[in-house]
């Protein structure tokens, strides 16, 4: 089994003619991805990657995608001018899943979809992620796709590289994935920890689970304290950014330690609290998992 | 990014938020005419001299030069203005904030006087945990509002701001009831609550600051402070923010890095970093300090990273005095193992290798970019995972 994506999702790529779009809409085929459609307004009625049967149509909106195709999921690879907007057409479009990779959407935008989601059920996966992936069945977002293995682990990770470390860790060991989930470095997002720990910790094939942080906000604490009061299932914890001096950001909007919150130390503090086995160093995080399992 | 004081205030007047009169000054010249001008609007003879530099604290700072002067000075007279501004012009100022290095000031403001009757604190900023807008208000004016959070939590009234409708006036009367305001003052309150709250939104402020905001005894309600800062994301459709940067407040090595589209923050330590991606960047920063030493520098080459763009980071890092190693640490999932090895050659051989050099490869074509590592003759130790790239480097650098 796996978590929100699978053999059945109907992918959408929104901005599938532009450079990143194409590059990774024929990733996700190429990885067996159902891409039953592409959206760019203006360029509806094309036919782009015709290697693929008999290739992917392009619409000029959401709302004919899912007509026409049946799309149920969507993944966006516009420019942050557009990016909020393309969120909320795919919501309006009755999309269940919307996964935003673009980087780089300002705040205020966030805020603005935010409120427009709340109450709908269209979940929100980003954005400034690297997407979702179930090995073998379905490939949404930027992840190199041959690093996963299908199998028992949910990983949630907030980073994208990092996220490919945990996961090449874990497949080199012997540990596959049910699914892996990047929610993303932006300080406002959809889908945060706790939504990705309540769906693993329902999942009857994910037998352990990583959670993977960064410096910034609060979204670890509340994860930890979701762990404490439900999870029975091992958690791998590892938090980046103990180095990381406070007011500078690292990277990634979110990723900022003001007026003394978002440390890491506070963030592990949580964790170990909740029963969550610490990696000392990003390089632990498979074997801390493999002895979590083990005992 | 962040701006001045003199600009915030300038902004927000823009935007009909209440400031005192003022003026900037970039000599003694400009500060003694500037306080004469106040001198004749105002009534009083008493001016403040403020020192513009990009850290808080100025106030309680002190120059290197004249140690007996603080960054912010309250003088009588446009003479006096004009001696304090020639001291303090040029000279560099320490406040807790700068670091013991301090910062050269350049630029000054020169303010009208105030009868103070109460100093309050307000600002807004994300609340990460809504989604949310939240302006928050305290009665203890000029205090660092991280110490009114630990010692009296209470002291701190909150409003969110729903992004519908924006700040309501009943959200800013009950913030003006809670400072304690009544009367003309709190309705004075209340309007400037509103405008400011429509600044930040207009302006795609990341946070905005008003430390203090003062009542006068007149009943007025002024910013006395103004501390903005933007949303880099967002800058893009404000051109005349982004005309306000001030580069002499950036570190030159920073600002290059954003130049090749680099995410650099320079850091105290002696291992300078390369790695692709913001997350897998602090994680390799962390495990150089598990094995005992301090990084140099946070560098994200990003995940669409060329070889010229790889060379520019090289050459960023290797600029750095204090470096004495380096590891590079590249999980190419997308991005390709050889690309990272050919920048890393074509950077070697152009500003040569004076330290030792560490690269970690992972994922596509790994065996081709250590390949090319291994053949180019070049002093390069190669590693087979995280681990052994930092227990490598730091041992190296030692």
């Amino acid at each position: 089994m796996s978590v929100l994506v699978n053999r059945n999702t109907r992918l959408v790529v929104q901005g599938i003619t532009g450079k990143t779009g194409m590059f990774h809409a024929e990733q996700s085929l190429a990885y067996g991805t159902s891409v039953v459609a592409g959206v760019t307004p203006g360029k509806g009625g094309e036919v782009v990657l015709p290697k693929y049967g008999k290739g992917v149509p392009v619409y000029d909106t959401v709302a004919e995608a899912v007509k026409q195709q049946g799309a149920n999921a969507s993944v966006i690879f516009v420019p942050p001018p557009l990016a909020a907007d393309a969120i909320l057409e795919a919501a309006d479009a009755g999309i269940a899943l919307v996964v935003c990779i673009t980087e780089g959407i300002p705040v205020s935008d966030m805020i603005a979809v935010k409120r427009a989601l709340a109450g709908r059920s269209t979940r929100l996966i980003g954005p400034n992620c690297p997407g979702i992936i179930t090995p073998e069945q379905c490939r949404i977002g930027i992840m190199p796709g041959y690093i996963h293995r299908p199998g028992k682990i949910g990983v949630v990770s907030r980073s994208g590289t990092l996220t490919y470390e945990a996961v090449h860790q874990l497949t080199t060991l012997g540990l596959g994935q049910t699914t892996a989930i990047g929610i993303g470095g932006d300080p406002v997002n959809g889908t945060n920890f706790v939504d990705c720990l309540e769906l693993f910790n329902a999942d009857g094939d994910t037998e352990g689970i990583v959670m993977i942080g960064e410096i910034g906000g609060s979204a670890e604490e509340d994860g930890a304290a979701y762990i404490k009061a439900h999870v029975r299932k091992p958690v791998v914890g590892f938090i980046a950014g103990t180095t990381a001096p406070a007011g500078k950001r690292m990277g990634h909007a979110g990723a900022i330690i003001s007026g003394g919150k978002g440390t890491a130390s506070a963030k592990l503090s949580a964790l170990r609290e909740a029963g969550v086995h610490i990696a000392d160093t990003p390089s632990d995080i498979g074997q801390t998992m493999l002895r979590a399992l083990g005992g | 990014m962040k701006i001045h004081e003199y600009q915030g205030k300038e902004l927000l007047r823009k935007e009909g938020v209440p400031v005192p009169l003022s003026r900037v000054a970039f000599s003694p010249a400009e500060a003694q005419t500037a306080a004469a001008e106040l001198i004749g609007q105002t009534a009083t003879e008493v001016v403040v001299v403020k020192s513009q530099i990009h850290a808080g604290g100025r106030g309680k700072g002190r120059f290197v030069e004249h140690p007996e002067l603080g960054g912010v000075k309250v003088v009588r007279g446009a003479d006096a203005a004009r001696d304090v501004a020639a001291k303090m012009l040029g000279s560099t100022l320490v406040t807790i904030q700068t670091g013991p290095e301090g910062k050269r000031v350049q630029r000054l403001l020169v303010e009208q006087g105030m009868d103070i009757a109460r100093e309050l604190y307000l600002a807004i900023t994300l609340d990460r945990a809504s989604g949310r807008n939240t302006v928050m208000a305290s009665t203890e004016g000029g205090m660092e509002i991280e110490e009114v959070a630990a010692a009296h939590p209470e002291k701190i009234l909150r409003e969110t701001i729903d992004p519908a409708v924006g700040l309501q006036p009943y959200q800013a009367r009950n913030l003006a009831y809670g400072l304690g305001l009544a009367g003309d003052a709190a309705k004075k309150m209340v309007v400037f609550l509103r405008k400011l709250a429509v600044a930040y939104d207009r302006l795609d402020c990341a946070m905005l600051e008003v430390n203090p905001l003062v009542v006068t005894k007149a009943g007025e309600v002024l910013a006395l402070d103004a501390k903005v800062t933007f949303d880099d994301n967002a800058l893009y459709r404000h051109p005349d923010v982004e005309a306000l940067r001030d580069p002499s407040e950036e570190d030159a090595s920073e600002l290059e890095a954003k130049n090749y589209d680099l995410s650099y923050i320079k850091l105290d330590g002696t291992i300078g970093c390369m790695v692709n991606g913001a997350g897998l960047a602090m994680a390799t920063m962390d495990i150089i300090k598990y094995f005992g030493a301090e990084p140099a520098n946070f560098l994200d080459v990003g995940g669409g990273a060329t070889a010229e763009k790889v060379t520019a980071a090289f050459k960023i890092i290797t600029k750095d005095p204090h470096c004495k190693g380096i590891l590079v640490n590249i999980f190419g999932g997308i991005m390709k193992c050889d690309t990272i090895a050919e920048g890393v050659i074509v950077a070697i051989k152009e500003v040569g290798l004076k330290v030792p050099l560490v690269v970690r490869l992972e994922g596509t074509n790994v065996e081709l970019g250590k390949k090319m590592l291994d053949e180019s003759g070049l002093r390069v130790t190669t590693a087979s995972s995280l681990r052994d790239a930092a227990s490598k480097i730091v041992e190296l650098a030692k």
